[in-house]
Parts: C-alpha cells; sequence; structure tokens
C-alpha cells in the first residue's frame, strides 16, 4: 500500500464520488417521482393506466439496469433520440427505481386493513378525508423499510454506470488501474469511497425504519 | 429508419450465440444460487441460536453485503485477489464466488427471519402435545418456514440473473457482450444494429426473469396464511 498513490488519487476519487451521489440521488428523485403516482394508478385500479404501469412495472424489474442502460444509450439514438451519459443515468436509475418503488408504495397501500376504512366510514369520513388521514399514514409507514432498501439498491446500481462511460468511482477506479497498475490502492479506495457514500443511509435507514414503525402498534 | 437492426440476429448462428450468453449468466447464476441456498440455510440457523458472537461477526457481514456494489465486489475478488493473494482465479470462479457471498448473506437474513417469524405457541403447543423437539422441527416448524422461504429464494434467483449482467465487466463473454460482439462485426452491413440487438438482450432477460418472478408471486399468495 502506497500513501503517496493514496493522496494523489484523492482528488479524482472526491469527484467521482460527488458525481455519484449526485446523479444517484437524482435517479432516487425521479423514481419516487414515477413511482407515487404509479403505486397510486395500481391501488385505485384506473382503468387503462393501472395496466400500463404494471406492465412498465414488470419489465422494469425483471430486466437488469445494465441492460436498460446499454439500450437506452447506444440503442435509442438509433432512433433519433440521443441522450447524455449523465441525463441517461439518472433517466435509467429512475426508471428502475420507479418500479421498485411502485410495488413498494402499492404494498405498503395494500397492507392497510380493511376494517380501517370501515371504522372510518362508520365515524362519517369522506372518501378523500379516509385516504389522506387514514390509508395514506398507514401505507407510508408500512412501506418505509421497502422504500430504504430499494434507495440503498438503487445507490449501489449506480456503480454499472461506468459502463456507458459515465465518470462515477467505478469508472475511476478501473481508469487508474488500466493506467497506472496500482490495483491494491485503487480497490482499497473504491471500498471505502463506497462505505463513506452508502454506510451513512444505511445506519440512517434503520433510525427512519424503527421511527416510522407506528402502523404496527396495537397488534 | 426502415432498418431497426434487428436482420443481423437472423444472419449465421448470432441468434443462438445470443441464446448460449444467456445460458452463460443462468449457469453462473445457478451454480451460485445452490451454493447459496445451502451456505445461507447453515448461516441463517446459527444466527437465529442468538450467540452473540455468531450475530457480530454475521452482522458485520450482512452489513458489508448491504452497501457493496456486486461490481466493487466482482473488481476487488478479480483483480484484487490476483494482485493481493497472487491468486489466479478464472473470471468465472471469481463470479461465481461472488454472488455466492452475496447470495449466502441474503438467504442467511431470509432464513433467520422466517425461523423468527414462527410464533412461540407453535413451539409450546407441540411441546405440550408430546412431540420431541425434532418431531417439533420436522413436522411443525420446517414447513410453515418452508412456506414463507420457498417464494422468497426463488425471487433472489431472478436478482442473482439479473446481476449476473455485470459479470462482462470482467471479462465473461455473456448475452450482452455477445450481443455488442454482434453489433460490432456488423457495423458497416447494418449500423443500426445496436437497437434490435440490445432490444432483444433486453427482452431476453425479462423472458428469462419475468416466468421465475411470477411463479415466486404466484407462490406468496396462495401460502400466505
Amino acid at each position: 500500500m502506497d500513501f503517496n498513490v493514496i493522496r494523489e488519487y484523492l482528488p479524482i476519487y472526491w469527484e467521482a464520488f460527488f458525481l455519484t451521489i449526485k446523479i444517484g440521488w437524482i435517479g432516487i428523485l425521479i423514481s419516487f417521482g414515477i413511482g407515487i403516482p404509479a403505486s397510486f394508478s395500481m391501488f385505485f385500479k384506473i382503468p387503462v393506466i393501472s395496466q400500463i404501469v404494471k406492465a412498465y412495472v414488470e419489465l422494469f424489474r425483471n430486466t437488469p439496469l445494465l441492460v436498460q442502460l446499454f439500450f437506452i444509450y447506444f440503442g435509442l439514438p438509433k432512433l433519433g433520440i440521443t441522450i447524455s451519459a449523465q441525463t441517461c443515468g439518472a433517466l435509467g436509475l429512475g426508471l428502475l427505481g420507479g418500479a421498485y418503488m411502485a410495488e413498494a408504495f402499492r404494498s405498503g397501500l395494500e397492507a392497510v386493513p380493511k376494517t380501517q376504512s370501515e371504522a372510518a366510514f362508520a365515524l362519517n369520513m369522506s372518501k378523500g378525508q379516509l385516504f389522506r388521514l387514514i390509508i395514506l399514514p398507514q401505507a407510508l409507514s408500512s412501506s418505509v423499510p421497502a422504500v430504504v432498501a430499494n434507495v440503498i439498491f438503487l445507490l449501489k446500481e449506480t456503480s454499472v454506470f461506468s459502463a456507458i462511460s459515465l465518470m462515477d468511482l467505478m469508472f475511476t477506479a478501473k481508469d487508474l488501474i488500466g493506467l497506472y497498475y496500482n490495483t491494491t490502492e485503487c480497490l482499497t479506495m473504491l471500498v471505502l469511497f463506497y462505505v463513506i457514500m452508502l454506510l451513512p443511509v444505511s445506519v440512517l435507514g434503520n433510525i427512519v425504519e424503527k421511527k416510522a414503525r407506528f402502523s404496527m402498534f396495537g397488534e | 429508419m426502415t432498418n431497426l437492426g434487428f436482420d443481423v440476429l437472423f444472419k449465421g448462428s448470432n441468434f443462438i450465440r445470443l441464446l448460449l450468453g444467456v445460458w452463460v449468466a443462468v449457469r453462473i447464476s445457478l451454480i451460485s444460487i445452490v451454493l447459496s441456498i445451502i451456505l445461507g440455510m447453515i448461516l441463517g440457523i446459527l444466527m437465529s441460536l442468538k450467540n452473540p458472537v455468531i450475530n457480530a461477526v454475521s452482522k458485520v457481514y450482512l452489513e458489508i453485503v448491504r452497501i457493496m456494489p456486486q461490481m466493487v465486489l466482482l473488481f476487488v475478488v478479480y483483480f484484487g485477489a490476483t494482485k493481493a493473494l497472487g491468486l489466479n482465479l478464472s473470471a468465472e470462479t471469481s463470479a461465481v464466488i461472488v454472488f455466492t457471498f452475496w447470495g449466502t448473506a441474503e438467504m442467511a437474513d431470509l432464513v433467520r427471519s422466517s425461523l423468527i417469524s414462527i410464533p412461540s405457541i407453535q413451539y409450546e403447543s407441540s411441546f405440550s402435545l408430546g412431540l420431541s423437539k425434532v418431531q417439533t422441527y420436522i413436522y411443525v416448524i420446517v414447513p410453515q418456514t418452508m412456506r414463507r422461504l420457498i417464494p422468497l429464494s426463488i425471487n433472489l434467483i431472478t436478482r442473482m440473473i439479473k446481476t449476473t449482467s455485470l459479470v462482462m465487466m470482467i471479462g465473461i463473454v455473456e448475452v450482452l457482450k455477445v450481443g455488442q460482439q454482434i453489433i460490432e462485426a456488423n457495423r458497416k452491413a447494418s449500423p443500426n444494429a445496436a437497437f434490435g440487438v440490445y432490444a432483444t438482450v433486453f427482452i431476453l432477460y425479462f423472458m428469462v426473469c419475468w416466468p421465475i418472478s411470477s411463479l415466486s408471486k404466484y407462490l406468496e399468495k396462495r401460502w400466505e396464511n
């Protein structure tokens, strides 16, 4: 282990680290933006839309991100749709995550027992009140573990971006190994940077999971 | 724009080659899943014993697997082991090692949580019915655990298959790499091949994973109590 090499590479890694985080979190935001409406449409069984959403969820949950990115990045330009690597990364991650988030929120919504809606109707609540005040808070609470797992999964999936020549952590490590053959240092730094990126999320996720367990009380 | 590159697939043995590529991915994930199920069951049962040392070690192990991308693990094993330990692992061996390392953790967690989810009343009532400890496990606990475990582990198979797409990065020629080769070889003859070939790879993955994940969903619903 040569610490001079590590000191030399550190700025390059930080740059790649922030790029990875930026695209990762943009992708995750997109996935929330897609996942929440998609889960509502499946929960309320809106005709046509819910079928389309279901097909989308199955399609993206059953194919790897790498293949999706290759299709978006190399395949779509042949149809005249050209996207930059960064946009493609965020979009691919968002589409993949959207499908996972939709499933997470849908199962959360469906986990709310029927007696809850019946009790709410008995208390003369309107449908809007029922959804806003009774179903949504409980559904959010019970979908938290799945959402946390998805966020970690999506941040991990960012390592795939290197395949579409996005200068993320993985790409930087591969590039530096190829140039200078400092394999041990480069791989150690790669591992450490992923720990820096994901350990806080994992720990924070555990805390949030514990705090958000209120829908399980009374069982 | 009329030619989207689907014709490339029917030239020579291109489509067969793609299918063989799918088989490489499926083979790696099947070997790894068998190993992970065996090792994961052992580890899961050990974890449910609540031994503090085993718990501490397994907690660290599970956290490593939880936060390390599989791609990083692949690189560490494939390139790092060669350099640091002087081991010369073939790409496929290192892929199997990484996927087993990952799958064992997932499986162990599933086994542990499904063992814990069996209420203690089940144990107590079988003891009061005069069943021995072994009988309790064979007739009462294991069948219930299996019902929770089987759908989830089938789901793990699809995740393995999807993750095998990463092995092209350490030089294994699987379906995506074959697709790339076909596109490169036909760059002049059909410049739009990238669309057709990658769309086909997309569909191929879907056709492999979708039936398996549907089966897992079906079993999960059927065995819900």
